[in-house]
């Protein structure tokens, strides 16, 4: 289909500010009479608090105020595991524990040296294993885990979890707990029968997690100016998260106005307001001492409070029929929960081996832990980006067992339009990853790349790895507003956040496309909600260009549909006589009777009621986009849409192919080369694409190679709390050039045929990466990411690296 | 390989912080620029700095770094601190055309030194200057935050290797973190930059 705007580059409104430094971040604001807030945060991985004493410090020059959790929660703290805001009960190392504004910083951080906090230490733990054994420390006071019955206790016996340490199966009664605990698909003892004249793999595994390390620390500025609060921060989805602020603090919707232009950086821990509350924390103190306040966070701060991946301690056993099908998967996995609460990665996990690989039968069991480490939660594909570097490898050595091409085993089990997955068999809105495998098999001459497989030069060796990513990518049920003045300009209001995605612009580029709009005449509202702005999804899960391509198609079709009846009121005829191009509406019959957009907009406010939002607005807008329209009813003419829910999964999925040099004499290895694919419906910006593609690159090879969260068993201290020690890829870490491509088939679920992608593409450079690294080591499964050099070299020196097996899923190596 | 610029090396930039008598990865450093309270003792605390070509007088404390300077008594905001202890380049600026990290650095180190931001690379007429034009072209960045500590390490490195190949480009780039692992895109940027010199 001929387009006018998807699927052309553009230039983001936002770019120039970007690289001139114009654009503003939180704490690139100042305001007059501004004072500065510091954290006073926990020094020892769980406790109580018993008494603070700041007298002193209350009594020093240039200090305003304390900010306490007693303050902040008046009726006493939430029990649930959630972040919150400040705490007297912290979880964790590095947890807020009060606030203090001075006249600047250095003042701040001299008067929380003078406060007098008496902790009771409580018992910690750091490993989930340790937890759960019987007569283990638990992370929280009510137990080591959260559900709907609230804090509970998961023991295993010490012999069970000797046995999972050891590597083995767990037992068939093994405790499980968590927020989805099992699911079982298809007849488990069938798909493995059928696997005994193929291949049946078993082992364990681990998965590190890791820090979200945003280059942007989540600072903040709050003032409160004629009874609304103005919050200067940052955020992945700005109404989205506003919405939910809103009830944080504890002002109402309509008087908090939430100012984000731009967000640096955000991969899934801004996305919703319940793991970011430390941002109520300028707010509130700004309320108690009726002035400006500015709290910047430090890098160590933004390690502790900045959310990390879930790490894995697992069993796996798959299963293939001598024809490659995977047959069978029987994954168990123990996730590091964090001091904080978490997700579901686990099972995610194993949801994604079932669409990925379109497996016959799955069984997932699992048990997620609390530790007294970093708080856990939404990062880039959690749970199908830690897997994808474990099962790649397995696919691996199975073709070769089974005699088969690495790309072909993949070819066979790929999922295609019809197809269905997960636990509740939930169909694909289309699929085609066939066609990735083949696209990047073509661009990365895999065949031809085959005979230098294993081919060893010197000391170095060739590897050779494919993979592939998936995550459930696109929502729906938000709302939709444009906007038209007598200018004739289209204003799109977007309330989808700038993190460094463009989507804000790339989605409001349907609505343009519906009316024919030149780009120049578009005007993309948003960067602060008192822009008024609809609600949107909370932009983690690679939904966005799904769900707000939607929301914006909807909203300008509604406009259109206006367009036509004014001028069939105005002109004669029906509506459905009249059609749009070049900014007019028109008869179709004869193109010259007709109106000018700027003469319809004009029109529709004369008209008011429902051209311009007074009246017969969609029942079912949330409550955050009826604040927003209610404000601007009257002011110009309005097209406005809530969304239905879709049907089904709309799927991302991406393959990547890369070539490595292993040095068997120092166990480090450089990627020579990388080709990603997307296969991700109709590519809608394609320079934007690109950027997810080589930004998902460098993500996975992060995973698979280089980030660590490593803390201090003994003190429970956070040892990578910098880009340093967590060990963040470089320009260095990475190859010199990333090529990248799209399938570009549309998907039928939206209207401009798209889905994301932002999330997979980490997990098929992680998984080819790490089959890359077992092809250069001749098949060896390490069952581990990452692999690091230590590990690799190791290997090759006959030091049994598995020897100290699920000892710490972070530790290992 | 050679150094992409011989003036800049790891050990040349970190003997200058440790003459400078920065000290790199503590928090009270940062937070202590931002007070007035240390007695300026025997160090001239009224200083003029060049900054992107124009003399400016300005109040340093003795103890305040680069980065502090140009963001809070100067508002040059366009350099940012990601990290604020010479991990991730956030906060580069170039000092007699060689890329430094502001964060590590004393302003007092640099009363003589010609100090550029990013602020200062467009031209008066609104014509970015060929890197920015380059990391436009080639949509380098991307959530940004880390883009004008790149930029600034892309005009240090093109003024002393104009025609670099991806790899020098690669090397010269290589104090700079995105977390975003925009890299591709921003070396496609840099490679634009020079094509349009």
């Amino acid at each position: 289909m001929a387009y006018m705007h998807i699927g052309k580059d553009f230039v983001p409104p936002d770019v120039i500010g970007k690289v001139t430094g114009r654009i503003k971040y939180a704490e690139d604001y100042t305001r007059e009479g501004m004072v500065y807030a510091r954290l006073l945060t926990s020094p020892i991985p769980h406790a109580r608090v018993l008494d603070i004493d700041a007298s002193e410090a209350l009594a020093m020059e240039g200090v305003f105020g304390i900010l306490t959790a007693d303050e902040v929660y008046p009726d006493g703290e939430p029990q649930s595991t959630g972040l919150k805001i400040l705490t007297n009960e912290p979880t964790l190392v590095g947890e807020p524990i009060l606030a203090l504004a001075a006249v600047d910083e250095k003042t701040a951080e001299s008067a929380i040296a003078a406060i007098n906090v008496t902790f009771e230490r409580l018992p910690f733990v750091l490993d989930p294993l340790d937890s759960l054994q019987e007569g283990g420390p638990n992370a929280f006071v009510g137990g080591n885990t959260f559900g709907q019955q609230g804090f509970t206790e998961a023991k295993w016996s010490s012999d069970q979890v000797a046995s999972f340490r050891a590597g083995n199966a767990p037992a068939e009664d093994a405790p499980t707990t968590g927020p989805i605990p099992t699911f079982s698909i298809g007849d488990l003892e069938a798909g493995f029968a059928a696997a005994e004249d193929g291949f049946v793999y078993e082992g364990s595994f681990t998965t590190a997690g890791y820090p979200h390390h945003s280059m942007e620390p989540r600072s903040a500025m709050a003032y409160w100016e004629d009874g609304k609060l103005y919050l200067h921060g940052t955020s992945q989805s700005l109404t989205a998260l506003a919405n939910d602020m809103a009830g944080i603090i504890g002002v109402a919707k309509e008087d908090l106005v939430f100012i984000n232009a731009a967000t640096g950086g955000g991969f899934g821990q801004r996305a919703r307001a319940g793991s970011i509350p430390s941002m109520a924390i300028p707010a509130k103190m700004s309320q108690k001492l009726n002035r400006p306040v500015m709290m910047r966070i430090t890098r160590e701060e933004e390690f502790t409070i900045g959310g990390a991946r879930q790490g894995f301690q697992g069993w796996i056993k798959v299963g293939f029929r001598p024809d490659g099908v995977m047959s069978a998967c029987d994954i168990f996995v123990v996730s590091d929960n964090g001091g904080k609460g978490g997700g579901a990665d686990a099972f995610s996990a194993a949801d994604c081996i079932s669409i990925l690989y379109q497996t016959e039968a799955v069984r997932f069991r699992g048990a997620s832990v609390a530790t007294n480490t970093a708080h856990r939660g939404a990062q880039r594909g959690p749970g199908q980006n830690q897997i994808a570097p474990i099962i790649s490898p397995i696919m691996d050595v199975a073709a070769d067992a089974l005699g088969m091409s690495r790309l072909d085993i993949r070819v066979v089990n790929s999922a295609q339009t019809g197809d269905v997955g997960g636990p509740q068999g939930t169909p694909l809105t289309s699929a085609y990853m066939p066609e990735a495998l083949r696209q990047a098999a073509d661009a990365f001459d895999w065949e031809g790349r085959e005979t230098r497989r294993r081919q060893r030069s010197g000391s170095k060796v060739t590897g050779l790895g494919i993979g592939q990513g998936y995550h459930n990518a696109g929502r729906s049920g938000m709302d939709g507003i444009v906007m038209m003045g007598a200018d004739g300009r289209l204003k799109i209001h977007s309330g989808v956040g700038n993190l460094g995605t463009y989507s804000y612009a790339a989605t409001s580029r349907a609505a343009a496309e519906v009316l024919k709009m030149p780009w120049d005449r578009c005007d993309i509202v948003t960067g602060r909600t008192d822009n008024h702005l609809p609600i949107t999804s909370p932009q983690d899960g690679s939904n966005s260009i799904f769900t707000n391509t939607r929301t914006c198609y909807g909203a300008a079709m509604d406009m259109v549909a206006k367009m036509k009846e004014i001028a069939a009121a105005d002109l004669g005829g029906e509506p459905a006589d009249y059609d749009i191009s070049e900014e007019r509406v028109h008869q179709i019959a004869d193109g010259s009777v007709g109106m000018t957009y700027a003469e319809v907009a004009q029109r529709a406010m004369e008209l008011g009621g429902k051209y311009t939002g007074e009246a017969e607005l969609p029942e079912e807008l949330h409550e955050w986009t009826q604040i927003a329209a209610s404000r601007l009813a009257g002011s110009a003419f309005m097209g406005i849409y809530h969304d239905p829910a879709h049907s089904n999964n709309p799927p991302g999925f991406t393959v990547t192919c890369t070539e490595i040099e292993l040095d068997l004499e120092t166990g480090k290895y450089e990627i020579l080369d990388m080709v990603s694919i997307g296969e991700c419906g109709t590519v809608v910006h394609p320079q934007g694409l690109k950027n997810q593609l080589v930004g998902g690159a460098v993500w996975g090879i992060g995973l698979s190679a280089l980030e660590r969260h490593l803390y201090d068993p003994q003190n429970g201290l956070p040892a990578s709390t910098g880009y340093w020690q967590s060990k963040v890829p470089t320009y260095l870490d990475t190859p010199v050039k990333i090529d990248t491509g799209w399938v570009d088939l549309p998907d039928p679920e939206n209207p401009v045929g798209a889905r994301g992608i932002g999330e997979p593409s980490q997990g098929s450079v992680s998984a080819a990466l790490t089959a890359a690294i077992t092809d250069a080591l001749d098949g060896h499964i390490f069952g581990a990411a990452p692999i690091t050099t230590d590990m690799i070299i190791n290997h090759i020196a006959g030091t049994q690296e598995d020897a100290v097996a699920l000892a710490q899923n972070n530790f290992r190596g | 390989m050679q150094p992409v610029n011989p003036q800049l090396t790891r050990r040349r930039f970190i003997k200058g912080v440790i003459a400078s008598g920065a000290v790199a990865g503590t928090t009270s450093l940062w937070y202590a620029a931002n007070g007035q309270s240390r007695p300026a003792g025997a160090v001239e605390r009224m200083i003029r700095l060049n900054v992107n070509g124009q003399d400016r007088t300005v109040d340093v404390a003795p103890q305040e770094t680069l980065a502090s300077t140009l963001r809070y008594k100067l508002g040059l905001t366009g350099t940012k601190l990601g990290c604020n202890r010479g991990e991730c380049g956030a906060c580069t600026v170039l000092v007699d055309d060689i890329p430094t990290y502001a964060c590590s650095v004393l302003t007092h180190s640099f009363k003589n030194g010609r100090i550029e931001t990013v602020e200062g690379l467009e031209a008066p007429d609104g014509t970015l200057h060929p890197v920015q034009q380059g990391f436009v072209d080639a949509l380098g960045p991307q959530c940004g935050y880390c883009t004008p500590g790149q930029v600034m390490a892309a005009v240090g490195l093109l003024r002393a290797n104009p025609n670099p190949t991806r790899e020098e480009a690669r090397m010269g780039l290589a104090g700079n973190i995105c977390r975003c692992g925009s890299y591709d895109s921003y070396l496609d940027g840099v490679m634009r930059a020079a094509e349009i010199g």
